[in-house]
Formats: C-alpha cells, sequence, structure tokens
C-alpha cells in the first residue's frame, strides 16, 4: 500500500515538471519559424538539384543540409534541445555505430562492384 | 515513509542521487523516445543496405529523375516536384502536430482537436501521394524498356524497365516501410484524437499522449527527409 502511495507520487511530480516546463504562453512563433526554415531548406534542395553543378559538391550538399533538416525536427518538433543534456546524448550517442556502418557498408560496396568490374574485363 | 522522502529531496541536489526522475520525464515518454531509436536503427540498415547496393551497381543504377517523373494533371518530364509536394505535406503535417502539442500543454481542447484533425488530414494526402506514387512506378511508362526477353512496362520484384532490379526492390521496401509507418502514426493519431475529444486528457490533468504521439509522427516525418535526400535528391 505504502508503496503504491509513493510510486504513483513521483509519476505525478514527473508530470508536474513537465507541465512546468512549458510555462511560457505558447511557442508558436518558434514552431512557425522552424517550419520556414525547413521549407526553405527543401526548396533550396529541389532548386539546386536542376543546376549545373559538379556531382559530388550537390551530394554533399544535400547530404550537410539533410543533417540541418533532421537538426531542426529533432531540435525543435522532438523538443529535444529543450531536454536534460544528458538525455539527449543517451539518444544521440547510439548513432556514432550507424556513421561507422556507413563508412563500412559503403567501402564495401564499391570494393565488390569494382572486383566485379575487373573480372568483366 | 512519507517525511523520509521528503527529507531525501532536500539534501539530494543533483539528478542522479536518486529521489526523482534524473531526466525530468515520464517513463512512457522515455520509452518513446528509445523505441524511436532502435526504429531509426532499422531503417539506417535499409537505406545503409541500398547505398551499398547502389555503390555495388553504380554502373547500372537508375537516375531517380529519370523514374519518377509525373505531375497530376500535367504531361512531360517533372522530375522532383512531386516528391516535393509530397515532403510539403509531411512537415506541414508535423507542424499541426506540433502546434496540436503546444494546445495540448495549454490544456486547451478544442486547439488540440482542431490540429490534430489537420495532421490525420495531412497523414491521409500523405498516404494519397504514395499510393500514386506507386501506382505510376509500377505500371511504368508507354515506351517500356526490353528486360530479359521480355517487354516490361514499370516494375515489379524482379525487373523493371528502369535498371536493376534492386532499386525497385529497395523502393518497395523502403517506401512502402516507411509508408507503414506512416498509417500507424494515422491510427495513433486518430485514438489520441478519440481521447482528447472525449476529455480523458482533461480528466487525467495533462496531455502527455498527445506529445508521445507528436514525436512517433515526427521522427516519421524525419525518415522522409531522409528517403528523400538518398531515393530522389543524391
Amino acid at each position: 500500500m505504502e508503496d503504491n502511495k509513493t510510486h504513483s507520487h513521483t509519476t505525478h511530480d514527473v508530470h508536474h515538471m513537465n507541465v512546468d516546463d512549458h510555462h511560457q504562453p505558447s511557442n508558436t512563433k518558434q514552431i512557425w519559424k522552424t517550419f520556414w526554415i525547413l521549407l526553405g531548406i527543401t526548396v533550396f534542395e529541389v532548386g539546386i538539384a536542376f543546376t549545373s553543378l559538379p556531382k559530388g559538391l550537390l551530394k554533399w550538399t544535400f547530404i550537410g543540409l539533410t543533417i540541418v533538416k533532421s537538426y531542426y525536427i529533432v531540435g525543435y518538433f522532438m523538443h529535444l534541445k529543450h531536454e536534460k543534456p544528458h538525455f539527449a546524448w543517451v539518444i544521440l550517442l547510439p548513432f556514432v555505430l550507424i556513421i561507422y556502418f556507413i563508412a563500412m557498408l559503403i567501402c564495401e560496396g564499391n570494393y565488390i562492384g569494382s572486383l566485379a568490374g575487373e573480372m568483366l574485363k | 515513509m512519507m517525511s523520509s522522502e521528503t527529507s531525501l529531496k532536500k539534501e539530494n541536489s543533483s539528478d542522479w542521487d536518486g529521489g526523482r526522475s534524473p531526466f525530468a520525464m515520464s517513463w512512457g515518454k522515455m520509452y518513446m523516445w528509445l523505441f524511436l531509436v532502435s526504429d531509426a536503427f532499422t531503417f539506417s540498415s535499409l537505406i545503409l543496405a541500398y547505398g551499398a547496393m547502389r555503390h555495388r551497381f553504380s554502373s547500372v543504377w537508375p537516375d531517380a529523375n529519370d523514374v519518377f517523373t509525373h505531375f497530376p494533371f500535367l504531361h512531360g518530364h517533372i522530375p522532383l516536384a512531386y516528391v516535393g509536394l509530397m515532403t510539403f505535406i509531411l512537415i506541414m503535417s508535423s507542424v499541426t502536430m506540433v502546434l496540436a502539442v503546444d494546445a495540448g500543454h495549454r490544456m486547451n481542447r478544442k486547439s488540440a482537436i482542431m490540429w490534430m484533425v489537420f495532421t490525420i488530414i495531412g497523414g491521409f494526402m500523405f498516404l494519397g501521394s504514395q499510393a500514386w506514387e506507386w501506382y505510376h512506378f509500377i505500371t511504368g511508362t508507354e515506351g517500356g524498356k526490353m528486360v530479359d526477353g521480355v517487354m516490361m512496362h514499370g516494375a515489379n520484384l524482379t525487373r523493371n524497365e528502369y535498371g536493376h532490379p534492386l532499386f525497385a526492390d529497395f523502393f518497395f521496401f523502403i517506401t512502402g516501410f516507411h509508408g507503414f509507418h506512416v498509417f500507424s502514426g494515422v491510427v495513433i493519431n486518430i485514438i489520441i484524437l478519440i481521447n482528447v475529444i472525449n476529455g480523458v486528457y482533461d480528466k487525467r490533468g495533462h496531455y502527455e499522449q498527445v506529445e508521445k504521439a507528436g514525436l512517433y509522427w515526427h521522427f516519421v516525418d524525419l525518415v522522409w527527409v531522409f528517403v528523400f535526400t538518398f531515393f530522389y535528391l543524391v
């Protein structure tokens, strides 16, 4: 019985903290600002896709802008920027593995591709 | 019991000394985040497998700008416009979702209902666009192309007129998996909307459930940003 009481008490506490966090009148302004940034980046991406810029430069621009877009979505829409920094690290750090995975698989793909090319010669 | 707990709280100032939630977050919201991390790993693996195979078959890999060239009611070669519109729809529905979460924080039920309805409409619009895109990919062009001695119009899982069969396989699998996430998100949003309309969260005292559904919805938007880049732009 006692245990139950304390449990519900702490859960209530957590919700209370959450509500207190957002006691500013409203974040509407920031939300729309984020929307215009995301839309602007997307329009810019589609726009430069039709230019005759070098392919490599285009590719890295797109990848860079995708990361900028995910920063705004995760930071502002998903509110990670306003969570505790500890928590943001818990969420973001595992993606170091993905960076390693990208390097590994792209190298592997290129290598197998070049091997197959050699065999055709 | 209660008095010892309150004294604990006074003594300990650090987040990690116990007696409080170190992340100042309910378990439900935290587990939604952890689920999204695992889901992000699934999507990363799929997109990475696509990347590896694209590099493997780089000489015969089709250019997406030659494949997805249709736009409703317009004729001619119009690449990127339609998928740009789909991206716009999804970003827009993400905005209406944050506005619903924001309304929830202010305990404004009417406003939350309105923005949730807009979000659900946006979700259906995206799913419809996805279906249209698939239809054109599957039925293909009038010209078609000979593949393995068969005249191919469009694509299936074993051959397509655009290039390497894996291109179509990854397209179906990744956009299909993402589309299914969007569909699940719409269903979740409808359930949450019904609860909001019934005043469940007013009785509970907080709209955190809307926030959790919102996290999932934004994640779906986030995945689309990556699909858009790696399938259509790069």
